[in-house]
């Protein structure tokens, strides 16, 4: 590694290895024989994750879209309506708690929870910087898309318990669309994985690491690269149910789907769920396709700016603005396309994802065995 | 003047429709009432609607396709109930012809044309619920606008508003 | 082969063989579910209760059932006289108020025989047509909603907005207008407003193209629109349709070219109807493509309107309007081409009252709507969606 005088002064302000040391000393600080530093260390992603729904995700996406109409958006609670989620909130915990009289109580309880627990239970695997990593799992990835599979429960328990006709069908449609949509989308992942040869995410990140930036990311490291890298944005969009694919929660066919029922904190957790589901897909494209926390940024002569925006807090800001930009692709498509028709979904699934998805995983395979 | 004159060819041409009517059905249609805002015959024999109604959309030179609209009207003086239809010939012949058909003010019925013209089913049902008459042959015979268990019928000119609907006071 | 329904199974396929063998085979999903769709749901556009019977995803049928908005409008009508009736006709299609005054100031006038001053005719024709601008703007947006398509929909309100300060700067009010009256106007219009028309036509001339693109052009839209709810013409016409329906089922009937009111014969406008190029003909894309197209048809009313007008010397926008309405004994029906069809009024009056005896209000979207039962036969809950708003109704106008 080439350090310039320059890179010198900015490592220790980027506390770089530093860090991890900080971390290691974290995760052996142990009170009264409590591995208190564990929970710390837990804590701050869901933190993290928690703040990011709040402000980036519900204000973000309403700034976004009103700037899309030509609307200002929010306005009135703070400057520029930046407290208007905060106020949301509230108002969502005041809220009266209602559980239908007709709802299977338990079902319609725990739908929520579950739908919580799956899409966040992910965040575990991702790794955030070289230091951040919830649980390096040697099947990182696996784990991730295996995961997801586990909203499918939520969804129908809370469709099926709030006994609602549209809640009915927003979950059938929800669980036939994520079933048939994880098929492209983990054939695709694959593609990714058998470039990196592993299913660690944070090898598959460290792999794709390297004085020149972008380059080295799976996307630019081969041609095939962009088919499946296209196949699971597709289907990730699917997965997270956001238009054109939110059939599951079509506000005009469904009412609102299978949350038609809920309100006050239930619907909250729904609603922070998606959000969080969101910005899951988008750090696992980040990580399999785009480097995940490297820095995009090449070495260029002597001005070695990979080597000056790499490091452990560093990755942090990359892998989250790689992530916020698939989000801001994901509203803007959300705010521009029509909904896709039930058979037309099942259509563009089976016929068109999975074949390309398959053609890819052999190219893919030809690639990794005889380019080198 | 120019528009009279537009006007006047227009009630030309319905009673040139009205005289093929005529000379089919004879003493069951009433004499042409040539005026200029809306020309109309009436119905004499109102069992033979029906029949009639589907031979002005049938025939070769009348060809009303097209139903424009079915008004219910309370005629209280003479003690009858009756709907006036607007008929066009759409696109073909472009003349246009209103009927009239009358029945009894109480329990009294008129056979529906909602077979001939789709356009019927509906309005009939709105004659029905406002007017009270019943159409015989209709296929979903039953009130429109009003609630299924509302009593009497809102446009007869005696109308009195129930005192409550289901427990709720109705007029305020 | 036949369908028998044994002991309360359902619906039994039972198939006899050569050998007289019966085969009993009970259906995956024979269990059919009523859905009832609104009065309070998204997309029926208002308090519209459709009682779906489905199979699935299947739509076998769908009753309608009205009634929800129902405000007697016919009874007030004859409770009240025949300028008093003005106001009453805004809230029928509280989208197209100056449309529905229009119709029902031209039946009126047509039972009084009175002579309207042709500044009148024009005004009349260029607000109506302004109107007939921001209705479809709001058909053309909320059925973007109806499809998925949020963006168009606020699009379009923003730009029709523009003609909604337009018509209030003329009348003082955003939608419910009372300007067109038996006989004139309630004011002439301000002294700017052929000017700000103007404006408002050179700026809204592009905005079409991007809606063009936004909406029309995009594939998914097309794709859940194409072929969907195909209407014959013959069945259209048999049904009592008109409007942007009946044309969107290739019948190239407009009242205002057809049978001409007011001014309409001297001004230069096409009757757009699909050609089955870009649609097939009769589907929800040819009735979504006619509203765009009849919007472009509107600016062009409106420019000429603006070029034609007579001016205002001795100009008394009352000057015609009776003071008191008393027509002779006879009954008159006189309709008018609405952005929803044909709005048409059967008027009986006695000849002595300053009542009408009966006012029969001939409403389009009640016509239209009749065909939804045969319309939903057989189709998926989405593309039921798609139909509904494709009639584009109002419910204020269907229940009166």
């Amino acid at each position: 590694m080439i350090l310039t005088p320059l890179s010198h002064i900015s490592m220790p302000l980027l506390m770089g290895n530093n860090l991890n040391a900080w971390s290691e000393a974290l995760v052996g600080f142990n009170l009264f024989g409590l591995p208190l530093g564990l929970v710390i260390l837990a804590a701050i992603p869901l933190v993290f994750i928690a703040l990011y729904s709040l402000t980036y995700g519900v204000y973000g996406e309403r700034k976004i879209s009103a700037f899309m109409q030509d609307r200002l958006g929010p306005m009135e609670v703070g400057k520029w309506g930046i407290l208007q989620t905060i106020a949301d909130i509230l108002k969502l915990l005041q809220k009266e708690d209602i559980v239908p009289t007709s709802a299977d109580k338990f079902l319609f309880v725990v739908g929520p929870g579950i739908l919580f627990v799956g899409s966040f239970l992910a965040y575990a695997v991702l790794p955030f910087s070289s230091a951040f990593i919830g649980a390096s799992l040697n099947v990182g990835l696996f784990f991730a898309i295996g995961i997801v599979a586990i909203e499918v429960v939520g969804i129908l328990a809370a469709g099926w318990g709030s006994n609602n006709k549209w809640s009915l069908y927003g979950a059938v449609r929800s669980v036939a669309q994520i079933v048939s949509y994880e098929i492209p989308a983990a054939i695709a992942l694959l593609c990714g994985a058998m470039m990196a040869g592993t299913l660690d995410m944070q090898k598959i990140t460290l792999l794709q690491s390297g004085s020149y930036g972008f380059a080295h990311f799976f996307l630019f490291q081969s041609p095939i690269a962009w088919l499946p890298f296209l196949i699971y944005f597709i289907a990730s969009l699917a997965e997270v149910n956001r238009a054109p694919f939110d059939i599951p929660e079509a506000e005009s066919e469904l009412v609102a789907g299978y949350f038609t029922e809920y309100s006050g904190m239930k619907f909250a957790v729904i609603f922070l769920a998606e959000y969080g589901s969101m910005f899951m897909v988008s750090a696992i494209i980040s990580i399999v396709f785009l480097g995940g926390w490297n820095s995009p940024l090449p070495n260029i002569g002597s001005f070695a700016l990979n080597d000056w925006t790499n490091g452990p807090v560093w990755g942090v800001f990359w892998i989250i603005m790689k992530g916020f930009f698939f989000i801001f692709v994901q509203m803007w498509l959300r705010w521009t396309l029509p909904r896709l028709r039930v058979d037309q979904l099942m259509y563009l699934c089976w016929k068109v994802l999975t074949p390309f998805a398959f053609v890819s995983f052999v190219l893919t395979a030809i690639w990794v065995i005889f380019v080198p | 003047m120019e528009e009279g004159k537009v006007l006047s060819q227009s009630v030309q041409q319905s009673a040139a429709a009205y005289a093929i009517i005529h000379d089919k059905f004879g003493e069951a249609v009433s004499a042409f009432d040539a005026n200029e805002t809306m020309p109309f015959f009436e119905v004499l024999n109102t069992s033979i609607w029906t029949e009639i109604a589907l031979f002005m959309r049938d025939n070769p030179k009348l060809q009303f396709n097209y139903m424009a609209c079915l008004s219910g009207v309370d005629y209280q003086a003479e003690e009858k109930v009756g709907i006036v239809c607007n008929f066009e010939s759409l696109g073909i012949f472009n003349h246009k012809l209103a009927v009239k058909v009358k029945c009894a003010r109480n329990g009294g019925s008129i056979p529906s044309v909602a077979c001939v013209w789709h356009t019927a089913n509906w309005h009939e049902r709105e004659a029905y619920d406002m007017f009270g008459m019943s159409f015989t042959g209709h296929p979903d015979f039953k009130r429109i606008l009003c609630p299924d268990d509302w009593e009497g019928y809102p446009l007869l000119k005696d109308y009195k508003v129930q005192e409550t609907y289901h427990g709720i006071k109705v007029p305020y | 082969m036949q369908e028998l329904d044994i002991a309360g199974m359902g619906s039994v396929r039972v198939t006899r063989k050569s050998d007289n063998v019966v085969v009993l085979e009970k259906d995956l999903m024979t269990e059919q579910m009523v859905l009832a769709m609104g009065p309070q749901h998204p997309s029926t556009h208002g308090v519209l209760k459709l009682e779906c019977l489905t199979d699935g995803e299947v739509i076998t049928e769908a009753v309608p059932f009205l009634g929800y908005l129902h405000r007697c409008f016919e009874k007030c009508c004859e409770n009240v006289d025949y300028p008093g009736i003005v106001p009453y006709t805004d809230r029928l299609d509280y989208l197209a108020g100056m449309n529905n005054e229009f119709a029902y100031a031209i039946a009126v006038e047509k039972l009084l025989d009175i002579e309207i001053p042709r500044r009148v005719e024009f005004i009349r024709v260029m607000v109506a047509e302004l109107n007939r601008i921001a209705s479809h703007l709001v058909a053309i947006g909320t059925y973007g909603i109806d499809l998925g398509a949020f963006t168009p929909f606020l699009f379009c309100f923003r730009d029709r907005e523009h003609i909604l300060a337009l018509l209030e700067w003329a009348s003082g009010a955003r939608m419910l207008y009372n300007y067109i009256w038996v006989g004139g106007l309630a004011y002439d219009i301000p002294s700017d407003f052929n000017k700000r028309v103007k404006e408002f036509v050179d700026y809204f001339r592009p905005k079409t193209v991007e809606l063009y693109k936004l909406l029309t052009e995009n594939e998914i839209f097309v794709k859940r629109t194409i072929g969907i709810g195909i209407m014959p013409a013959d069945v259209a016409i048999n049904y009592g349709w008109s409007g942007p329906m009946l044309r969107g089922s290739g019948v190239k009937w407009d009242l205002r070219r057809n049978d001409p009111y007011s001014i309409y014969p001297e001004l230069d406008f096409e009757v757009p109807v699909p050609d089955g190029k870009d649609s097939e003909v009769g589907d929800c894309l040819s009735r979504h493509l006619v509203r765009v197209l009849e919007m472009e048809e509107s600016l062009k009313i409106i420019e000429q309107c603006i070029d034609k007008m007579p001016g205002t010397e001795g100009f008394n926008p009352r000057s015609a309007v009776p003071k008191r309405v008393r027509p002779k004994a006879g009954e008159v029906y006189a309709r008018a081409e609405n952005p929803r069809g044909e709005l048409g009024f059967y008027i009986q009056s006695d000849g002595k009252s300053t009542k009408p005896l009966r006012c029969k209000a001939r409403s389009s979207c009640f016509v239209n709507l009749s065909a939804m039962k045969d319309l939903s036969k057989g189709q998926l809950l989405p593309d039921l969606v798609a139909i509904i708003g494709s009639i584009d109704i109002v419910l204020g106008e269907v229940d009166r």
